[in-house]
């Protein structure tokens, strides 16, 4: 292929980025216009005269939503990596019975709806008194992450040279030693990539947080976006700046993890 | 090929049992590490789908939650729901929103794989940031569509006023008539990103020496794709529309904060309806008979798929 020819696509790919990622433009370059900027037609195309008050009253309005999505997120990475990291290796590694109709059972429970999950989770938790609460998001949220977690993680722990499990065992590991102090740091990678997505999962999660919470004690943040834009619709610098905060975790996952990212994405349901 | 490794693996695996026989206690200790995850299915899983079955026959009303009681109604939720005019309605909308998500996402992701495949500088980086709209809260990409589509300020009428393509702003969000469309085109976005991911990971693995004979046989870049790509990558297809339709039918998150399912319905989905008999209306029963309408379509969808790739790999067997 000609220079020419190779320049020419990565002129063709910038500008398919550009085109693609325009409405990721328009909420940087909302938040940072004010209230009364926006209300002129036709919108500035770049913010002229930026400001911070969006962000201001982002982070007033909004910044103890944000605490509580990240308390919710961190929770959830550790349950389900509790979870998930010793199942994953047992149905990769262990020849016990029914390990194969486990793996299906795992990838059926990823097809129930999350309205199904809200929906029956509602009354079981109003019952037990896990609304409104820390423990009930995160073990909410952990449906969907575990299964994920557990998916990925199998499929990486099936690579793990059985040489080096054996060397452990012979030196008298027993198998939880073992599976600590040998399968878990060769797997690190893997375990990074299930716990960065169960955090975007958990932090993302809307549904179980506009069901579970009534907004009397915590508030996730997706909540607090939902009814920040319910509220006042003329008020979209403030809305935008939340919008940007919340897509942080999103936006560094990206930029310092890419490669763990495109794994997680054809790991979580491809590999199988 | 496949016997290969098939009598490998067959021989070594009774050598290894034998090797390490594995007592009681051994057994118990494996058993350990599955148990965590096994209790978790039960509770949070088998549990909830089973109690939603039996919510499904019972009536539940704001009192059942405080006086208890939610008695046994035998099929009047679902009939309740049948008799219903929204539910035509949801079924209709579920079924073109699905289809429309999933039709756009895969044609426009797999033009972009494609594309992609070619080598050229910063090829890897812009493809990664392509991935961002897939990782964002759908609650951030709902809000910013909400305003996109605002009809007085958003940049989209704007845009097509400014472009002389319309003479009067459209309302995307507050009429009947673009509702649904305005919410599917949202969702198409966010959907891209996840088909070109696969589908590229897909391309990698056709061999590129393919390519180059069928180019020295004369074959245009059309034909190769229609004789090269599209039959090796029939597998990987099957996959990402199979997941792509489970993704779009419980879709919740996009729907909820564009229109909350109205105008009167007009984007009104399975899922939403649900969320709105249940957490609306206080009416627990209907939603989760819904809800187990979606399971049903999902479970469905899921055997003619496992059916697919079955006869996929039947096939290939006889071929080889």
């Amino acid at each position: 292929m000609t220079t020419t020819r190779r320049v020419g696509n990565t002129v063709v790919g910038i500008l398919l980025v550009l085109v693609f990622l325009a409405p990721v433009y328009w909420m940087i370059n909302v938040s940072l216009q004010s209230s009364d900027a926006l209300l002129r037609t036709p919108p500035a195309w770049f913010p002229f005269d930026p400001t911070w008050s969006g962000y201001a009253e982002a982070l007033r309005t909004q910044g103890s939503h944000l605490v509580t999505s990240l308390v919710i997120a961190l929770g959830t990475v550790v349950f389900t990596l509790l979870v998930s990291a010793p199942a994953a290796y047992a149905l990769a590694r262990f020849r016990l019975r029914g390990t194969l109709a486990l793996v299906l059972v795992v990838l059926l429970v990823q097809m129930v709806p999350g309205i199904v999950m809200a929906n029956s989770l509602y009354p079981i938790f109003s019952g037990v008194g896990l609304l409104d609460s820390y423990p009930g998001m995160i073990l909410a949220d952990s449906t969907l992450t575990v299964p994920f977690a557990v998916l990925i993680l199998r499929t990486f722990m099936s690579g793990v040279p059985g040489e080096l499990i054996e060397a452990a065992r012979v030196d008298g590991c027993g198998q939880w030693r073992t599976f600590g102090s040998v399968v878990l740091p060769v797997c690190r990678n893997a375990v990074i990539t299930a716990g960065l997505f169960s955090f975007l999962f958990a932090w993302a999660d809307f549904l179980f947080a506009v069901s579970f919470t009534t907004g009397n004690t915590i508030q996730p943040i997706t909540v607090g976006i939902y009814r920040f834009v319910g509220n006042q619709t003329t008020n979209w610098n403030g809305v935008m700046a939340t919008a940007v905060l919340a897509s942080i975790p999103a936006a560094v996952l990206l930029l310092t993890a890419q490669r763990y990212v495109a794994a997680g994405i054809t790991g979580g349901g491809v590999k199988e | 090929m496949t016997t290969n490794t098939r009598t490998t693996s067959g021989t070594s695996r009774p050598r290894h049992a034998h090797r390490k026989p594995g007592g009681h206690r051994e057994r118990l200790a494996q058993w350990t590490f599955v148990l965590p995850m096994m209790l978790f299915l039960l509770l949070f899983f088998c549990y909830p789908v089973l109690r939603n079955l039996a919510m499904s026959f019972q009536e539940w009303t704001v009192a059942s939650f405080y006086e208890g009681g939610s008695p046994f109604v035998g099929l009047d939720n679902y009939i309740a729901l049948v008799t219903d005019p929204i539910f035509g309605r949801a079924v209709l909308n579920t079924a073109l929103f699905t289809a429309g998500s999933l039709l756009f996402q895969f044609v426009i992701g797999l033009g972009l794989a494609v594309f992609f495949q070619r080598r050229f500088p910063l090829s890897g980086t812009l493809r990664g940031l392509m991935l961002l709209p897939w990782l964002l809260p759908l609650v951030v990409s709902g809000a910013v569509f909400r305003w996109i589509y605002d009809e007085g300020f958003g940049v989209l009428n704007q845009l097509l006023l400014g472009l002389h393509l319309i003479s009067d702003p459209i309302p995307w969000l507050s009429s009947t008539q673009y509702a649904l469309t305005s919410a599917i085109i949202a969702n198409i976005w966010v959907g891209v990103p996840f088909n070109l991911v696969i589908l590229h990971s897909g391309l990698q693995a056709v061999p590129a020496s393919l390519y180059e004979a069928a180019a020295l046989d004369g074959a245009g870049p059309w034909q190769r794709f229609r004789m090269i790509t599209l039959p090796l990558l029939r597998p990987v297809i099957a996959i990402v529309l199979m997941l792509g339709l489970i993704y779009t039918l419980k879709v919740f998150d996009m729907i909820m904060i564009l229109t909350g399912g109205g105008p009167a319905n007009a984007s009104e989905t399975l899922t939403t309806w649900s969320f709105a008999l249940s957490f609306e209306e206080f009416d627990f029963g209907q939603g989760a008979a819904v809800g187990n309408l979606l399971i049903v379509i999902a479970l469905v969808f899921a055997l003619l798929y496992l059916r697919s790739i079955r006869n996929t790999f039947s096939s290939q067997g006889e071929r080889g």
